[in-house]
Protein backbone atom coordinates (compact mmCIF):
# COMPACT_ATOMS: atom_id res chain seq x y z
CA UNK A 1 0.00 0.00 0.00
CA UNK A 2 1.39 3.38 -1.03
CA UNK A 3 1.62 6.32 1.38
CA UNK A 4 -0.79 8.35 -0.75
CA UNK A 5 -3.46 5.66 -0.25
CA UNK A 6 -2.90 5.69 3.51
CA UNK A 7 -3.20 9.50 3.59
CA UNK A 8 -6.37 9.35 1.42
CA UNK A 9 -7.90 6.70 3.71
CA UNK A 10 -7.10 8.72 6.86
CA UNK A 11 -8.55 11.89 5.28
CA UNK A 12 -11.75 10.04 4.33
CA UNK A 13 -12.11 8.65 7.87
CA UNK A 14 -11.71 12.19 9.25
CA UNK A 15 -14.28 13.65 6.83
CA UNK A 16 -16.76 10.86 7.68
CA UNK A 17 -16.27 11.45 11.43
CA UNK A 18 -16.72 15.22 11.07
CA UNK A 19 -19.73 14.98 8.77
CA UNK A 20 -21.59 12.23 10.64
CA UNK A 21 -23.14 14.48 13.35
CA UNK A 22 -24.16 17.05 10.72
CA UNK A 23 -25.78 14.33 8.61
CA UNK A 24 -27.66 12.96 11.66
CA UNK A 25 -28.87 16.46 12.48
CA UNK A 26 -30.00 17.09 8.90
CA UNK A 27 -31.91 13.79 8.75
CA UNK A 28 -33.80 14.74 11.93
CA UNK A 29 -34.51 18.35 10.86
CA UNK A 30 -35.28 17.85 7.14
CA UNK A 31 -38.93 18.37 6.23
CA UNK A 32 -40.68 15.41 4.62
CA UNK A 33 -41.15 15.66 0.86
CA UNK A 34 -44.43 14.73 -0.81
CA UNK A 35 -44.56 12.03 -3.47
CA UNK A 36 -44.76 14.72 -6.17
CA UNK A 37 -41.62 16.39 -4.71
CA UNK A 38 -39.72 13.09 -4.93
CA UNK A 39 -41.21 12.46 -8.37
CA UNK A 40 -39.85 15.74 -9.75
CA UNK A 41 -36.45 15.01 -8.18
CA UNK A 42 -36.40 11.51 -9.73
CA UNK A 43 -37.35 12.98 -13.12
CA UNK A 44 -34.45 15.47 -12.99
CA UNK A 45 -31.98 12.74 -11.96
CA UNK A 46 -33.30 10.54 -14.79
CA UNK A 47 -32.62 13.37 -17.25
CA UNK A 48 -29.08 13.74 -15.92
CA UNK A 49 -28.47 9.99 -16.34
CA UNK A 50 -29.63 10.25 -19.98
CA UNK A 51 -27.39 13.28 -20.48
CA UNK A 52 -24.35 11.39 -19.12
CA UNK A 53 -25.13 8.46 -21.45
CA UNK A 54 -25.22 10.99 -24.31
CA UNK A 55 -21.82 12.38 -23.23
CA UNK A 56 -20.36 8.85 -23.11
CA UNK A 57 -21.64 8.32 -26.65
CA UNK A 58 -19.86 11.48 -27.78
CA UNK A 59 -16.40 10.41 -26.49
CA UNK B 1 -54.69 47.97 6.14
CA UNK B 2 -51.51 48.86 8.01
CA UNK B 3 -50.91 45.15 8.60
CA UNK B 4 -51.19 44.49 4.83
CA UNK B 5 -48.73 47.27 4.01
CA UNK B 6 -46.30 45.93 6.62
CA UNK B 7 -46.61 42.36 5.21
CA UNK B 8 -46.01 43.58 1.64
CA UNK B 9 -43.04 45.69 2.75
CA UNK B 10 -41.54 42.73 4.70
CA UNK B 11 -41.95 40.31 1.78
CA UNK B 12 -40.47 42.80 -0.71
CA UNK B 13 -37.46 43.46 1.55
CA UNK B 14 -36.87 39.70 1.93
CA UNK B 15 -37.10 39.33 -1.89
CA UNK B 16 -34.50 42.09 -2.29
CA UNK B 17 -32.23 40.39 0.28
CA UNK B 18 -32.66 37.03 -1.52
CA UNK B 19 -31.80 38.63 -4.88
CA UNK B 20 -28.71 40.22 -3.35
CA UNK B 21 -27.50 36.87 -1.93
CA UNK B 22 -28.17 35.16 -5.27
CA UNK B 23 -26.39 37.87 -7.31
CA UNK B 24 -23.37 37.96 -4.96
CA UNK B 25 -23.18 34.15 -4.93
CA UNK B 26 -23.14 33.85 -8.72
CA UNK B 27 -20.67 36.74 -9.03
CA UNK B 28 -18.25 35.19 -6.50
CA UNK B 29 -18.78 31.72 -8.01
CA UNK B 30 -17.84 33.01 -11.49
CA UNK B 31 -14.70 34.69 -10.15
CA UNK B 32 -13.62 31.61 -8.16
CA UNK B 33 -14.16 29.35 -11.19
CA UNK B 34 -11.97 31.66 -13.29
CA UNK B 35 -9.35 31.70 -10.54
CA UNK B 36 -9.45 27.88 -10.34
CA UNK B 37 -8.94 27.71 -14.10
CA UNK B 38 -5.90 29.97 -13.74
CA UNK B 39 -4.35 27.91 -10.88
CA UNK B 40 -5.07 24.66 -12.80
CA UNK B 41 -3.24 26.09 -15.85
CA UNK B 42 -0.38 27.21 -13.60
CA UNK B 43 -0.13 23.73 -12.08
CA UNK B 44 -0.07 22.16 -15.58
CA UNK B 45 2.62 24.64 -16.67
CA UNK B 46 4.74 23.81 -13.60
CA UNK B 47 4.27 20.04 -14.30
CA UNK B 48 3.26 19.32 -10.71
CA UNK B 49 3.42 15.65 -9.61
CA UNK B 50 0.19 13.56 -9.25
CA UNK B 51 0.29 13.71 -5.43
CA UNK B 52 -0.50 17.47 -5.74
CA UNK B 53 -4.16 16.54 -6.28
CA UNK B 54 -4.43 14.62 -2.99
CA UNK B 55 -2.60 17.26 -0.95
CA UNK B 56 -4.61 20.14 -2.49
CA UNK B 57 -7.99 18.46 -2.02
CA UNK B 58 -7.27 17.52 1.62
CA UNK B 59 -5.91 21.03 2.32
CA UNK B 60 -8.87 22.70 0.60
CA UNK B 61 -11.42 20.54 2.43
CA UNK B 62 -9.80 21.14 5.84
CA UNK B 63 -9.81 24.92 5.28
CA UNK B 64 -13.43 24.77 4.03
CA UNK B 65 -14.62 22.72 7.02
CA UNK B 66 -12.66 24.28 9.89
CA UNK B 67 -11.44 27.76 8.89
CA UNK B 68 -14.06 29.21 6.51
CA UNK B 69 -17.05 29.02 8.93
CA UNK B 70 -15.14 31.27 11.41
CA UNK B 71 -14.60 33.98 8.78
CA UNK B 72 -17.79 33.57 6.74
CA UNK B 73 -19.28 36.82 8.06
CA UNK B 74 -16.23 38.98 7.37
CA UNK B 75 -14.45 40.16 4.21
CA UNK B 76 -11.58 37.79 5.09
CA UNK B 77 -14.00 35.01 4.13
CA UNK B 78 -13.75 36.08 0.47
CA UNK B 79 -9.96 35.66 0.58
CA UNK B 80 -10.37 32.23 2.17
CA UNK B 81 -12.83 31.20 -0.58
CA UNK B 82 -10.21 32.17 -3.19
CA UNK B 83 -7.56 30.25 -1.23
CA UNK B 84 -9.73 27.08 -1.18
CA UNK B 85 -10.79 27.30 -4.82
CA UNK B 86 -7.26 28.20 -5.92
CA UNK B 87 -5.90 25.16 -4.07
CA UNK B 88 -8.53 22.85 -5.58
CA UNK B 89 -7.81 24.24 -9.04
CA UNK B 90 -4.08 23.79 -8.52
CA UNK B 91 -4.74 20.15 -7.57
CA UNK B 92 -6.63 19.62 -10.83
CA UNK B 93 -3.51 20.43 -12.91
CA UNK B 94 -1.80 16.99 -12.78
CA UNK B 95 -5.13 15.24 -13.41
CA UNK B 96 -5.81 17.40 -16.48
CA UNK B 97 -2.25 16.76 -17.72
CA UNK B 98 -2.86 13.00 -17.37
CA UNK B 99 -6.20 13.13 -19.26
CA UNK B 100 -4.74 15.43 -21.92
CA UNK B 101 -2.10 12.77 -22.66
CA UNK B 102 -4.82 10.19 -23.58
CA UNK B 103 -5.50 9.68 -27.34
CA UNK B 104 -8.81 11.65 -27.17
CA UNK B 105 -7.94 13.45 -23.93
CA UNK B 106 -8.76 16.95 -25.21
CA UNK B 107 -12.22 15.76 -26.22
CA UNK B 108 -12.79 14.10 -22.81
CA UNK B 109 -11.78 17.28 -20.92
CA UNK B 110 -13.97 19.52 -23.08
CA UNK B 111 -16.97 17.17 -22.75
CA UNK B 112 -16.55 16.99 -18.96
CA UNK B 113 -16.25 20.78 -18.81
CA UNK B 114 -19.27 21.39 -21.03
CA UNK B 115 -21.29 18.63 -19.36
CA UNK B 116 -20.66 20.13 -15.92
CA UNK B 117 -21.77 23.55 -17.18
CA UNK B 118 -24.97 22.14 -18.71
CA UNK B 119 -25.87 20.17 -15.55
CA UNK B 120 -25.22 23.16 -13.26
CA UNK B 121 -27.02 25.73 -15.39
CA UNK B 122 -29.93 23.39 -16.19
CA UNK B 123 -30.62 22.50 -12.56
CA UNK B 124 -30.11 26.07 -11.30
CA UNK B 125 -32.45 27.41 -14.00
CA UNK B 126 -35.06 24.78 -13.04
CA UNK B 127 -35.05 25.85 -9.37
CA UNK B 128 -35.00 29.58 -10.20
CA UNK B 129 -37.86 29.20 -12.70
CA UNK B 130 -40.11 26.90 -10.64
CA UNK B 131 -39.17 28.30 -7.17
CA UNK B 132 -39.65 24.73 -5.87
CA UNK B 133 -38.52 24.05 -2.33
CA UNK B 134 -36.00 21.19 -2.28
CA UNK B 135 -35.23 21.42 1.46
CA UNK B 136 -36.67 17.88 1.88
CA UNK B 137 -33.54 16.55 0.12
CA UNK B 138 -31.12 17.65 2.89
CA UNK B 139 -31.00 14.50 5.03
CA UNK B 140 -31.17 12.17 2.03
CA UNK B 141 -28.23 13.89 0.29
CA UNK B 142 -26.06 13.99 3.42
CA UNK B 143 -26.62 10.28 4.12
CA UNK B 144 -25.98 9.50 0.45
CA UNK B 145 -22.75 11.49 0.50
CA UNK B 146 -21.57 9.75 3.69
CA UNK B 147 -22.26 6.36 2.07
CA UNK B 148 -20.22 7.44 -0.97
CA UNK B 149 -17.31 8.39 1.31
CA UNK B 150 -17.54 4.96 3.00
CA UNK B 151 -17.59 3.23 -0.41
CA UNK B 152 -14.60 5.33 -1.57
CA UNK B 153 -12.75 4.35 1.62
CA UNK B 154 -13.50 0.66 1.02
CA UNK B 155 -12.37 0.95 -2.60
CA UNK B 156 -8.94 2.25 -1.54
CA UNK B 157 -8.36 -1.25 -0.14
CA UNK B 158 -10.40 -3.29 -2.67
CA UNK B 159 -9.30 -1.43 -5.85
CA UNK B 160 -12.35 -2.47 -7.93
CA UNK B 161 -12.59 -0.36 -11.16
CA UNK B 162 -16.35 -1.00 -11.52
CA UNK B 163 -16.94 0.30 -7.99
CA UNK B 164 -14.88 3.37 -8.81
CA UNK B 165 -17.08 4.00 -11.85
CA UNK B 166 -20.22 3.44 -9.77
CA UNK B 167 -18.98 5.90 -7.10
CA UNK B 168 -18.35 8.58 -9.76
CA UNK B 169 -21.88 8.09 -11.17
CA UNK B 170 -23.47 8.31 -7.71
CA UNK B 171 -21.40 11.42 -6.86
CA UNK B 172 -22.86 13.17 -9.94
CA UNK B 173 -26.41 12.26 -8.80
CA UNK B 174 -25.78 13.47 -5.25
CA UNK B 175 -24.04 16.68 -6.32
CA UNK B 176 -26.93 17.38 -8.73
CA UNK B 177 -29.24 17.03 -5.72
CA UNK B 178 -27.04 19.46 -3.78
CA UNK B 179 -27.34 22.03 -6.61
CA UNK B 180 -31.14 21.82 -6.28
CA UNK B 181 -30.95 21.92 -2.47
CA UNK B 182 -28.44 24.80 -2.21
CA UNK B 183 -30.11 26.97 -4.86
CA UNK B 184 -33.50 26.36 -3.29
CA UNK B 185 -32.11 27.33 0.14
CA UNK B 186 -30.83 30.64 -1.29
CA UNK B 187 -34.13 31.58 -2.92
CA UNK B 188 -36.20 30.56 0.13
CA UNK B 189 -34.02 32.45 2.60
CA UNK B 190 -32.40 29.36 4.18
CA UNK B 191 -28.92 30.57 3.20
CA UNK B 192 -28.24 34.27 3.66
CA UNK B 193 -24.44 34.13 3.57
CA UNK B 194 -23.17 34.33 -0.02
CA UNK B 195 -19.66 33.16 0.97
CA UNK B 196 -20.98 29.84 2.32
CA UNK B 197 -23.45 29.57 -0.58
CA UNK B 198 -20.58 30.05 -3.06
CA UNK B 199 -18.34 27.41 -1.53
CA UNK B 200 -21.25 24.93 -1.42
CA UNK B 201 -22.04 25.42 -5.12
CA UNK B 202 -18.34 25.45 -6.06
CA UNK B 203 -17.85 22.05 -4.38
CA UNK B 204 -20.77 20.57 -6.33
CA UNK B 205 -19.34 21.85 -9.64
CA UNK B 206 -15.85 20.61 -8.75
CA UNK B 207 -17.12 17.13 -7.82
CA UNK B 208 -19.32 16.82 -10.92
CA UNK B 209 -16.38 17.82 -13.16
CA UNK B 210 -13.98 15.31 -11.54
CA UNK B 211 -16.56 12.50 -11.66
CA UNK B 212 -17.49 13.22 -15.29
CA UNK B 213 -13.78 13.23 -16.20
CA UNK B 214 -13.38 9.79 -14.57
CA UNK B 215 -16.48 8.30 -16.21
CA UNK B 216 -15.64 9.68 -19.67
CA UNK B 217 -11.98 8.71 -19.22
CA UNK B 218 -12.84 5.09 -18.37
CA UNK B 219 -15.67 4.69 -20.91
CA UNK B 220 -13.81 6.52 -23.68
CA UNK B 221 -10.63 4.51 -23.31
CA UNK B 222 -10.81 1.43 -25.54
CA UNK B 223 -7.50 -0.04 -24.32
Amino acid sequence: MEWTEIVAALALIMFIAVMFPAAKDMVQKSPKGSSSDWGSFALLIGMIILFIILLIGLV
Amino acid sequence: MNENISTISRSSSSAIAMNRVLRNTYMLLSLTLLFSGFTAALSMFLKMPPMTYLISVIGGMIIAMFVLPRFANSTAGIGIVFLITGLLGFGLGPMLTMYASLPNGGNIIMLAFGGTGVIFMGLSAYVLATKKDFSFLGGFLMVGFLLVLVAALANIFMQIPALSLMISAVVIMIMSGFILYDTSRIIHGGETNYILATIGLYMTIFNIFISLLQILGIMGNDD
